[in-house]
């Protein structure tokens, strides 16, 4: 990147500076240890701590130089700065001192104790004595929920966590109250943090303040936990995350940085969905037939069923591409399904598609967020894909940077951004069935049905083809083609939520006519499904149907199902019959779904945290996930293992690299098994580990030896490379620096502060474009919709904590949950049904019928039902359905 | 009374009434003519007549009035003027004279500033217990847009300024002029960064200037009788009056306008009638209780911005606070810190956490309980709550009087360590 650089001098040394840039991040990029305490890369600055000062001379002849804050210097040409002036330690170490005064000095009992940027900047600045003898503020403490404990009297008031969750964030129940030494950070009263992003404040404070509370209910130590590089397994865009492994259980999740895609934060979902991994009704032992039996039984069994008569088998979206792959090795091509329902599969490949558009450029969550221009198409995107929503909240300040760079204003003064930009907002429509948080930031919003969404879209890429002529676009569609067209980076985002195949082409379409507008392609966003439905639908499979089809026919004499409840995908009515002349199921899975219960010979598979495999995201990256531990308990094994004769994860993977060979490009952020620094793994535990030798000592006083693991760069140990090396960025399992021992490590790891990795961002992106002919045949059936035109339209409903099957069994995440499963319509619809007074209503879908309560919302869609994702039980949206008043 | 109105151009007219100045004495003494003046001047003319009169801000900080004004971008966007009637300084009680007594100078000071620098809007924000200002600033604002000198087109001059009153919810660091604009704005008083000034980026984002009371109530007299008789006022080169205040142990505390550059020894000894019977003068805070000691052999400094800041202190707002000899220093001190950690904003840690720990080592000091040490981390705290190393004003000023009394009266401070600790030091 051509930066501009001028030339400072840091004690005595020139460095190159951009001028752009303020001296903390520069001096942290060198690698000097600058302590600091409210700035934060995603939050900018705003001078509150006065941790970071620095001595700045005049000029050469200046002795006496005066104190400034690193974070609110800029680096102007020439500039005189040094950090270890005994006038600038002195200020550093007088501040600890200071803001001290009120911290309990509680690090033995408290959460944060080893991951601690507090006790990092308290050792950095050599404050080591306690001055202070008078009394200390106290504070009550808040229960703020399942996710987030609350210790109010560790505060050091850097105002980090109401600027993230407030500013960064948009909630709006947590702010600071009270003022001078007594600045409190809570909520009016208690009550469960309502914003779906509270778990970030968990890294955002520097100390023990916000702290996670699952974890804090079975903790363990920091450097005692075993982690592993993995991709969270919860929706498709596939925020990189740090489990923390002991005793065979995931205590908690940390955001594992992304430059181009989680950044700094993850959503609650996705750092609290965990606990479905330790429930104690998961399958940990083979059965057959209801009766427990070992591993090799199992196995034995599993060559048995299989080998003889039709064996069909059933993949997953939300299983590795290698575990899809081995079971469609298994069972042949030409009987290897996917493992979604028909529209899902519909949407999927039409969200493909359209990600594989010449049109269209695919933009990931950083795009997103730089974006100058948005429409949101169809997509509740807060609810389907949340981290991406994260950033749309960033895309609407581009402007306001704009304004203040014409004020000279530096970007990273958040403060004074916040202030010139007030109400500007860069242009953000949202036109989506359901209302959403994103609505307060639109410019404008459009509430309506999917084949209405599809029809504005088709009115959007007309004014886009022909701005000035009059066309029938009005209103929305004018302004939103208007604003596509003016910006520098515009963005479109949509998705399978609506699971509306016509929505996506349309979608498509959209983007065709903005390429030919302004010959340039269209930044694009699509939200799968699930976490990996962009690489099943790449690695392709007949249809559910087909297998249902064949099923009922009585010609399947052993389904294999992989980690998959097929009870999702198809109702009930029509997959118990099916299933039923099957002679043998046989369930790979690691939670007790319906369809696992239903199992004849049930294999308990490894989760993600437990096997290593490749996902695949909404950009179509993939992306690879390490097992962080070998499963104690039980025979859990990765579904992979299971399916294969043998055979290592490499020889499997390679396999399947030359299916699809975007998958063999090399991926330096992540190299193979055959991976070493100076001929050893990288360690999964930290050079801290302790107690190897004891934890186990209830059960068996010999140390095991620890598991082997040679399909892996890493190493279930301690001893390798150790955290100093240079370690590929996809394959750090702990973030240390020499004194940073907090996760705010993490600027010894980037190339750029905020910007990629060094050694680049993970993953591979699978997507290649098609030429210009092939897509233009799938422009020309573009306008098709797949449904005929009805009055109502079903649209299903996405709850962040209940849509997505794994996090829905944590239970953390089920006491998140805010509302009930309701039918959703629009006032002017109930009346249209006579459902006027009605409070519970009876919707019958095929052969299906569910009875909910019933929510008359007039900021919902007209023409539209809404139906819970997971009470939809895969229903066909296209069958015939009716809705009643069901009593009174 | 014209000679009066000359000599005392603020006060002179709510001397000569019992209550306040209602709008048709105000007219009958020449009030909004200098307004007038102003709606036929050009915005450009009205500032060069403010920087040739010499006005300065009557505040505390002594910034050039027409410099603060002349900052304020010439862009047809909403703009704003606030009067800024915070008065909170501990020993400071000027502003409030003006506001209780003659509302009619501010406003008619605040349209002039609106149209210097294209503002449409003004605000009064008012500190929280200064009820009967509000009152009468109420009642006033209603009486000018009755009779045109607010609201829209003045005069049929075309210009148009409506102006609101705002009441505070009571914080001392409303007085910073960035954290009053946060709080009018409905967040919390926290002083912003600068750049942006307010000029360029103020009050909703939009160019805006603040200016004290007084120093507003200057500029109608400037416009109406010139920058040379403005100029004139004064025993030195910085222009006009000064509203001087004395409290302590005085025969005579008071307020009273006097020519700026008048001596300190004039004003305790004239105007507020000497020390008590008994009682000797040990040092006086000049300008406030944020300014540094002064004492006795500074008493015949001509009371000005440049002679003040030249003996080491500041002129502030020229209200002085006296130390006798009877007065426990650390107990004033104490008392001081205590009052400035409390109206700490909580945004910076030197302020916050600073100014608390500094009122308590006073408190141990005063009751006997000092530790050597302890005058070491004082000493500390004034370096390392110096201007620059806090976000804000506010801590350097809570240390302005105690750096000066560590100076000028260390002996106070190690009288007042324990008797143990006094033993272990020797």
């Amino acid at each position: 990147m051509g930066r501009p650089q001028n030339t400072i001098w840091i004690d005595g040394q020139p460095q190159a500076a951009d001028p752009r840039r303020h001296l903390l991040e520069v001096a942290l990029e060198l690698g000097l240890d600058l302590p600091y305490f409210c700035w934060h890369p995603a939050l900018g600055c705003v001078g509150a701590c006065r941790q970071c000062a620095v001595t700045q001379y005049r000029d050469e002849n200046d002795t006496q130089g005066r104190i400034v804050m690193a974070c609110m210097t800029p680096c102007a040409d020439g500039s005189r700065f040094s950090i270890h002036a005994p006038a600038a330690q002195e200020m550093r170490q007088g501040v600890v001192e200071m803001l001290m005064t009120n911290h309990p000095h509680d690090c033995p009992v408290c959460e944060e104790g080893g991951n601690c940027h507090l006790q990092d900047v308290t050792v950095m600045t050599g404050q080591a004595e306690r001055r202070y003898r008078h009394a200390k503020r106290t504070h009550r403490n808040q229960d703020l929920g399942p996710l987030v404990a609350h210790e109010m009297n560790r505060c050091i008031a850097c105002y980090r966590c109401v600027r993230f969750y407030r500013d960064y964030a948009g909630g709006t129940d947590l702010d600071a109250f009270g003022a001078h030494d007594n600045v409190y950070f809570g909520r009016a009263q208690d009550g469960t943090l309502e914003s779906p992003f509270s778990g970030n404040l968990v890294e955002v404070c520097p100390t023990g303040v916000f702290t996670d509370r699952p974890y804090g209910e079975d903790y363990t130590r920091k450097w005692d936990l075993q982690s592993a590089p993995s991709v969270c397994a919860h929706c498709s865009i596939g925020c990189n995350t740090l489990p923390g492994e002991r005793y065979g259980r995931i205590k908690r999740i940390e955001n594992r940085y992304h430059g181009e895609i989680n950044g700094y934060f993850l959503c609650d979902r996705g750092r609290y969905g965990h606990g479905y991994a330790q429930r104690a009704d998961r399958p940990r032992e083979p059965r057959w037939c209801g009766e427990t039996v070992t591993r090799s039984a199992a196995a034995s069994r599993l060559d048995a069923v299989c080998g003889s008569g039709r064996v069909l088998g059933i993949g997953s979206p939300r299983a590795s591409l290698e575990a899809n792959f081995a079971l469609r090795q298994r069972v042949g091509d030409a009987c290897f399904h996917r493992g979604e329902s028909a529209d899902e599969q519909a949407a999927t490949d039409a969200a493909l598609a359209l990600l594989r558009h010449p049109a269209v450029r695919i933009a990931g969550v950083r795009d997103a967020g730089r974006s100058d221009a948005a429409v949101v198409l169809g997509e509740d995107v807060t609810q389907t894909g949340a981290r991406l929503s994260l950033a749309l909240r960033q895309m609407v300040r581009q402007d306001s940077f704009e304004q203040a760079d014409a004020m000279q204003v530096p970007r990273w003064q958040d403060a004074s951004v916040r202030l010139i930009a007030q109400e500007t907002r860069s242009p953000l429509f949202v036109a989506t069935p359901a209302p959403s948080d994103l609505d307060a930031l639109a410019r404008a919003s459009l509430r309506a049905a999917p084949p209405a969404l599809a029809a504005l879209a088709g009115e959007i890429a007309q004014r886009l083809s022909s701005p000035e002529g009059d066309t029938l676009a009005t209103g929305i569609a004018a302004d939103i083609a208007a604003a596509l067209l003016a910006a520098k980076r515009p963005l479109l985002v949509t998705g399978c939520g609506c699971r509306d195949a016509g929505l996506l082409r349309a979608a498509t379409r959209l983007a065709t006519a903005f390429h030919a507008a302004t010959g340039r392609p269209l930044d694009v966003a699509v939200v799968f499904p699930e976490a990996n439905s962009a690489g099943a639908a790449l690695l392709g499979g007949h249809a559910l149907v087909d297998a249902l089809d064949a099923m009922r026919a009585g010609h399947v004499q052993t389904l294999v199902v992989l980690e998959n409840d097929l009870f999702r995908r198809v109702p009930a009515a029509e997959l118990e019959p099916a299933l039923a002349r099957v002679r043998n199921l046989v369930v790979l899975d690691h939670v007790d779904s319906p369809t696992a219960q239903a199992a004849d010979l049930l294999l308990p598979a490894a989760n993600v945290f437990e096997s290593d495999g490749t996902l695949v995201n909404f950009e179509g990256r993939a992306q690879r996930h390490f097992a962080v531990f070998r499963p104690l308990e039980g025979a859990p094994r990765p579904a992979w293992r299971w399916l294969q004769h043998g055979g290592s994860f490499d020889g499997l993977h390679q396999r399947l690299a030359q299916q699809l060979p975007a998958l063999a490009q090399p991926d330096p952020a992540t190299p193979g098994s055959d991976f070493r620094i100076a001929g050893t793994r990288i360690p999964r535990q930290p050079h801290r580990y302790s107690g190897r030798t004891a934890m186990h000592a209830a059960r068996d006083i010999h140390e095991p030896r620890p598991p082997q693991d040679h399909a892996s760069p890493l190493a279930f140990s301690m001893e390798g490379a150790p955290p100093t090396a240079a370690r590929p960025s996809g394959l750090a399992p702990v973030v240390w620096a020499p004194s940073w021992n907090s996760g705010q490590a993490l600027h010894r790891f980037q190339q750029e502060i905020g910007g990629d990795l060094r050694g680049g961002n993970p993953g591979i992106r699978l997507i290649v474009p098609l030429d210009v002919t092939d897509a233009g045949n799938d422009a020309e059936v573009a306008g098709a919709t797949g449904r005929t035109p009805r009055a109502d339209a079903l649209v299903p409903l996405h709850d962040l904590f209940a849509a997505e099957e794994l996090s829905a069994l944590a239970a953390v995440i089920t006491q998140r949950r805010s509302g009930r499963d309701t039918l959703r319509v629009h006032p002017d619809t109930a009346a249209r049904l006579r459902l006027t007074g009605a409070e519970m209503a009876r919707l019958r879908i095929g052969a299906t019928t569910l009875r909910l309560p019933l929510h008359i919302d007039a900021g919902f869609a007209r023409n539209a039902i809404g139906v819970p994702l997971t009470l939809l039980a895969g229903a066909p949206l296209s069958s015939d359905f009716q809705l009643t008043g069901d009593g009174a | 009374m014209s000679d009066a109105l000359n000599q005392r151009p603020l006060t002179a007219r709510l001397l000569a009434t019992d209550g306040v100045v209602t709008l048709d004495r105000y007219r009958e003494a020449g009030g909004y003519e200098g307004l007038r003046a102003a709606l036929a001047m050009s915005p450009e003319a009205i500032i060069a007549s403010v920087r040739e009169a010499g006005l300065r801000g009557r505040g505390g900080g002594g910034f050039p009035t027409a410099v603060k004004w002349s900052l304020v971008p010439d862009t047809p966007v909403q703009k704003y003027v606030i009067a800024n009637g915070d008065e909170m300084e501990p020993g400071t009680f000027k502003d409030r004279l003006l506001l209780e007594r003659d509302p009619h100078q501010l406003i008619e000071g605040m349209a002039i500033a609106a149209r210097a620098i294209g503002a449409s809007v003004g605000y009064v924000f008012l500190r929280a217990e200064y009820f009967e200002a509000a009152r009468q600033v109420s009642a006033a604002i209603a009486d000018a847009q009755a009779a045109g000198w607010l609201g829209d087109d003045l005069q049929g001059s075309g210009f148009s300024f409506h102006l609101h009153l705002h009441t505070s919810a009571g914080r001392y660091i409303c007085g910073e002029e960035t954290a009053l604009i946060s709080s009018l704005e409905g967040g919390r008083a926290i002083p912003r960064a600068k750049p942006p000034f307010p000029a360029v980026a103020g009050l909703f984002g939009k160019p805006t200037v603040v200016n004290n009371i007084e120093t507003l109530c200057n500029v109608p007299h400037i416009l109406r009788l010139g920058a040379d008789w403005y100029r004139g006022l004064s025993r030195t080169d910085e222009g006009g009056t000064k509203l001087y205040g004395v409290s302590g142990k005085v025969r005579r505390p008071g307020c009273w306008e006097l020519p700026m550059g008048t001596t300190a020894r004039e004003i305790i000894e004239t105007h507020a009638g000497g020390m008590r019977d008994g009682l000797k003068l040990r040092g006086f805070l000049p300008g406030g209780a944020s300014t540094d000691f002064l004492t006795d052999a500074q008493l015949d400094l001509p009371m000005d911005y440049t002679h003040i800041a030249k003996s080491g202190s500041r002129l502030g707002t020229g209200t002085m606070i006296l130390l006798d000899d009877r007065t426990s220093l650390l107990g004033m001190l104490r008392n001081l810190e205590t009052f400035f950690a409390r109206e700490s904003c909580g945004w910076c840690t030197p302020c916050r956490d600073g100014l608390p720990w500094t009122a308590k080592l006073l408190g141990e000091l005063e009751a006997g309980r000092g530790r050597p040490e302890d005058l070491e981390l004082l000493a500390r705290q004034t370096r390392l709550l110096a201007p620059g190393r806090t976000f804000c004003a506010h801590a350097p000023g809570a240390m302005e009087p105690l750096q000066s009394a560590l100076k000028h009266f260390r002996e106070d401070f190690e009288r007042a360590l324990a008797p143990a600790a006094i033993g272990e030091a020797a």
